[in-house]
C-alpha cells in the first residue's frame, strides 16, 4: 500500500523539480505563433507542434541529472512529451547509453577487444569480479563502483586495457586489480 | 497520376504510380506470402517474407513495400525469389516453438500457413539452429494471454495499437537478438493502460497474443448437474460466427446459432439485444434528463468496456460525461441472477450465465470492482466468438447443415434497435429512434450513418436540434474529446466504440479480418434490422413487461442498483 503520509506527494514532486528545470527548455511554439498553411506538412518533415521529437536530448539531459533514469522520471517525460510510457521505455531500452538502474560513481570499463582478449583481458575481468563481488554489467551495493566491458578502447598497443572514468591502465595482470581499485 | 507499367511473371501490368509490387501482382491474381503487411496498417517491411525479384534490375525487393517503376520485371517465381522466401521463413521459425499442435492459433496461424504453403520441412529450419528466445508468457491479463516466444516481431499489434487506438501499449523494446515487443517496463498486461480491446490479437499472424481462453469453465458448467446455464448472445455473433464455418462475412446464421448452443447443452438461449433494448431505455432517460436539465452535455455512451477503460485512463476529468448505463451484457446478467429467478423460482446460485461477445474487453469488465448487481458474479463466462466456434466444432457439429431454432422467451425478444449496436453508430441509431419518440411523438427515418472513423449528424426533434457525433477505433477520439474537455464541445451526444467498426471488428471475432470483411459482417447486421418488425426498443414488449413487473420504470432505484454502475480514475501511464 502507497504511503498515506501526504509526504509522498511532496516527495515525489521535490524529487522531479530538476527535471521540471529540463523540461521548460523543451517547449512547442503555441499554435497561433505558426502559420501552419504556409508551412504545408510533407510526410518527412517534423511537426512543429509535436513534441516527441525531442525525447532524445531530454533522456540524455535527465540521465546527466539523475544518474540513470528511474521510472518516475520516464513517466513524467512521458507526460510531458505526450507519448506513451511504452515508446518512451522502447526508446530507452534500445539505445546502450540509457539506463534504467542507478549507476556507480565510479565505471570501470573492461576492454574485450582482440588484442587484449588474447593477452588475458577476461583473467582481468574476473579478477575485478571477484574483487567487486558483481558481474559484469552490474553496480555494487555500495554504488561506488559499475562494472562494464567494452568492445575495444582503441588502446592496444597497452593490452590488456581497463578504464576507471576518464583514466586508463594499461599492461594489466590480475595482481595489479587491489592497487588500482584502492585509489578509488 | 500517371501509370507505370511492368511485367510480373510475364504478363504486362499498368497501375498508378505509388502502387506496391505487392498490390500490382494482387491485381493479376498472383499471390505472394506476407507477414508483417497488413492491409488497414501501414507498411513496415520487416519480415521479408514476400520478397520477389526485379529481373531488370538484378535485385531482390520486399514487393509489400516497393512502389513499382516503369520497366520493372519482377518474377515472384524465379530461383533467387523463391530461395529468399524460403530462408526468411525458415529464419523465423528456427527461432519459433515448435508448439503448433497445442498452439491457440493452430489452423488460423499465418505462419504455419505460409510454412505449409511453402512445403518448409523440419531439416530446412535445422539449418539455422541457434540460440532461441526464452521469455515467460503473461498470462496476468485479464483479457489477453501475451507469449513473446511465439513473436515474429512483424510489429502489427504495435501499430494497429499505436495508429488505430493511440493507446500504444505494446512497442519494440531492447535491440537485435534481444529485441521483444512488450509493455513499458516489462509491466504485466493486469497492470498496464491497455483497453483489453483485444485490437493486437485480431492483427498478430501467429499465437502470440490471444484471448484469455475460458471453454474450460464453460464446459465444467454445463456438465454440472446442479447448474442451470444461460447463455445470452451479443448483437454481432449471428453476423460473424459464419465465417468460422466457411461462410461469406455477414452471412446471418441467427436461426443456427441458436440450434448449435442449445445442442451443446445451455438450459436457456437468450439474446444481448433484450438488455441492447433496455440499455437504451435507460440511457435514453438518461441522456433525456440531462438534455432538459442542459447538465453534463454531450452525454457519452458507456455500452463498450473497452472504451470505459480507455477514458478511465486518459480522460479521467470527463468520466461523469459517460453514461452511468451499464453494458447490455452486465444488464442481462443482472437480470439474470434477480428478475429471471423470480420469474422461474430457480435459485441464482445454481444459475451459470455465459455470454458470447465479440469482445475480449468484456472478459475483463466482468469482473469489474463494483460490477454485479448483488453478491453474486452477475456474468460467469464470456466467450468469444472463436471460442464459441471451438466448442461448436469440438462436437462434430457443421453449422452449415443445422436448422433453425428461435431464442427463448423472457430475456430472448430483441427489436432492430438490439440488434445494431454490433455496429458502430448503431448505438445512437437506437437511442435517437427511442428519445425523439419520447420527446415528440413522431417517428424517426433511418439515420443511414457510416461505419467509418467520425461521423456526426443533426437530427431535429421538436424544437430542438440534437448533434450526435459517433465514432469508432479509439485513436479517433482524440479531437472530440478535446473539444469537451475544453468545453466547446458542439455536440449532444457522442458514441465511442472502441474497435473500429464497432463490435463487428471486436478483439474476438473471426479471423483474419480486414475493413471489407468488417464492413460485410455490418451490412449483414443492418439486414437483421431492416427485416424486424419492431424497431424501437421501447416497443419490445418484453421490455415493456420488466419494467412493469420488475423495474418499475427507467432510472427506478431498483434500476439504479441493477443496471448501473460507475467508473474510476486510472494513471495515464
Ligand atoms: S488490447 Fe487494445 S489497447 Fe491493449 S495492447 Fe491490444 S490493441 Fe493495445
Ligand atoms: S505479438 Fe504478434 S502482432 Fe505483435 S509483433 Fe509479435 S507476432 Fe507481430
Ligand atoms: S467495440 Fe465492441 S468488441 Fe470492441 S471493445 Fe467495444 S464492446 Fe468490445
Ligand atoms: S510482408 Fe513484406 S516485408 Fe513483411
Amino acid at each position: 500500500m502507497a504511503c498515506q503520509c501526504d509526504n509522498e506527494k511532496k516527495n515525489i514532486e521535490k524529487y522531479l523539480q530538476p527535471l521540471e528545470e529540463i523540461l521548460n527548455n523543451y517547449q512547442v511554439p503555441a499554435e497561433s505563433d505558426i502559420d501552419l498553411k504556409k508551412k504545408k506538412k510533407k510526410d518527412s518533415e517534423i511537426d512543429p507542434l509535436t513534441k516527441k521529437k525531442f525525447l532524445i536530448p531530454v533522456l540524455q539531459e535527465a540521465q546527466d541529472e539523475y544518474g540513470y533514469l528511474p521510472e518516475e522520471v520516464l513517466k513524467r517525460i512521458a507526460d510531458f512529451l505526450e507519448l506513451s510510457l511504452s515508446e518512451v521505455y522502447g526508446v530507452v531500452t534500445f539505445y546502450t547509453q540509457f539506463h534504467l538502474q542507478p549507476r556507480g560513481k565510479n565505471i570501470i570499463r573492461i576492454c574485450m577487444g582482440t588484442a587484449c582478449h588474447v593477452r588475458g583481458g577476461s583473467q582481468i575481468l574476473n579478477e575485478m569480479e571477484e574483487q567487486l563481488g558483481i558481474s559484469s554489467g552490474e553496480t555494487t551495493d555500495n554504488l561506488k563502483f559499475t562494472l562494464e566491458t567494452v568492445a575495444c578502447i582503441g588502446a592496444c598497443g597497452l593490452a590488456p586495457v581497463i578504464m576507471i572514468n576518464d583514466g586508463t591502465y594499461g599492461r594489466l595482470t590480475p595482481d595489479k586489480v587491489p592497487e588500482i581499485l584502492n585509489e578509488y | 497520376m500517371s501509370e507505370i507499367s511492368l511485367t510480373i511473371d510475364g504478363e504486362q501490368v499498368k497501375v498508378p504510380e505509388g502502387t506496391t509490387v505487392l498490390s500490382a501482382a494482387r491485381k493479376l491474381g498472383i499471390e505472394i506470402p506476407t507477414l508483417c503487411y497488413h492491409p488497414d496498417l501501414t507498411r513496415h517491411g520487416a519480415c521479408r517474407v514476400c520478397e520477389v525479384e526485379d529481373v531488370a534490375h538484378n535485385r531482390s525487393l520486399a514487393s509489400c513495400v516497393t512502389p513499382v517503376i516503369e520497366g520493372m520485371e519482377i518474377s515472384t517465381r524465379s530461383r533467387r525469389a523463391r530461395k529468399a522466401r524460403r530462408r526468411n521463413v525458415s529464419l523465423l521459425l528456427a527461432n519459433h516453438p515448435n508448439d503448433c499442435l497445442g498452439c491457440d492459433r493452430s489452423g488460423t496461424c499465418e505462419l504455419q500457413e505460409i510454412a505449409h504453403d511453402l512445403s518448409i520441412r523440419t531439416r530446412e529450419i535445422e539449418k539455422y539452429e541457434g540460440e532461441t528466445r526464452d521469455i515467460t508468457p503473461d498470462k496476468t491479463g485479464p483479457a489477453l494471454k501475451r507469449e513473446p516466444n511465439k513473436c515474429i516481431l512483424c510489429g502489427r499489434c504495435v501499430r494497429i495499437c499505436e495508429e488505430v487506438q493511440g493507446v500504444s501499449a505494446l512497442q519494440f523494446s531492447n535491440r537485435g537478438f534481444d529485441s521483444i515487443v512488450t509493455t513499458a517496463f516489462d509491466l504485466p498486461q493486469s497492470e498496464i493502460n491497455c483497453a483489453n480491446c483485444g485490437q493486437c490479437a485480431t492483427v498478430c499472424p501467429v499465437g502470440a497474443i490471444v484471448e484469455k481462453n475460458e471453454i474450460y469453465h464453460v464446459w465444467q458448467a454445463l456438465e454440472a448437474d446442479d447448474k442451470h446455464v444461460v447463455v445470452q448472445t451479443a448483437p454481432s455473433i449471428q453476423a460473424t460466427l459464419g465465417e468460422e464455418f466457411g461462410m461469406e462475412p455477414g452471412t446471418v446464421v441467427t436461426g443456427k446459432m441458436v440450434t448449435a448452443l442449445r445442442k451443446l447443452g445451455f438450459d436457456r438461449v437468450f439474446s444481448t439485444e433484450f438488455t441492447a433494448d433496455l440499455t437504451i431505455m435507460e440511457e435514453g432517460y438518461e441522456f433525456l434528463a440531462r438534455l432538459e436539465g442542459n447538465e453534463k452535455l454531450p452525454h457519452i455512451t458507456s455500452c463498450c468496456p473497452g472504451w470505459v477503460k480507455f477514458a478511465e485512463h486518459n480522460y479521467p476529468d470527463l468520466l461523469n460525461h459517460l453514461s452511468s448505463a451499464k453494458s447490455p451484457q452486465q444488464m442481462f446478467s443482472a437480470l439474470a441472477k434477480s428478475y429471471y429467478p423470480d420469474l422461474t423460482g430457480i435459485k441464482p446460485e445454481k444459475i451459470y450465465t455465459v455470454s458470447i461477445m465479440p469482445c475480449t474487453a468484456k472478459k475483463f469488465e466482468k469482473d469489474r470492482a463494483g460490477i454485479n448487481g448483488g453478491p453474486l458474479k452477475d456474468t460467469d463466462a464470456v466467450l468469444t466468438t472463436r471460442e464459441l466456434a471451438l466448442m461448436i466444432k469440438e462436437i462434430g457439429i457443421d453449422l452449415n447443415h443445422l436448422p433453425e431454432d428461435e431464442y427463448d422467451e423472457l430475456l430472448g425478444k430483441s427489436t432492430g434497435a438490439g440488434t445494431i449496436f454490433g455496429t458502430t453508430g448503431g448505438v445512437t441509431e437506437a437511442a435517437v429512434r427511442t428519445v425523439k419518440e419520447k420527446l415528440t411523438g413522431e417517428p424517426l427515418e433511418r439515420l443511414e450513418l457510416g461505419f467509418v472513423g467520425v461521423q456526426d449528424k443533426e437530427i431535429e426533434i421538436g424544437d430542438r436540434t440534437i448533434k450526435v457525433a459517433i465514432v469508432s477505433g479509439l485513436g479517433n477520439t482524440g479531437e472530440l474529446l478535446k473539444d469537451v474537455r475544453e468545453g466547446t464541445s458542439e455536440y449532444d451526444f457522442i458514441e465511442v466504440m472502441a474497435c473500429p467498426h464497432g463490435c463487428v471488428g471486436g478483439g474476438g471475432q473471426p479471423l483474419p479480418v480486414d475493413k471489407e470483411k468488417k464492413d460485410r459482417r455490418a451490412e449483414g447486421l443492418g439486414s437483421i434490422d431492416q427485416a424486424k418488425t419492431i424497431r424501437k426498443s421501447h416497443e419490445n414488449p418484453m421490455i415493456k413487461k420488466v419494467y412493469e413487473d420488475y423495474l418499475e420504470e427507467p432510472l427506478s432505484r431498483r434500476a439504479h442498483r441493477l443496471l448501473h454502475t460507475e467508473y474510476r480514475r486510472r494513471p495515464k501511464n
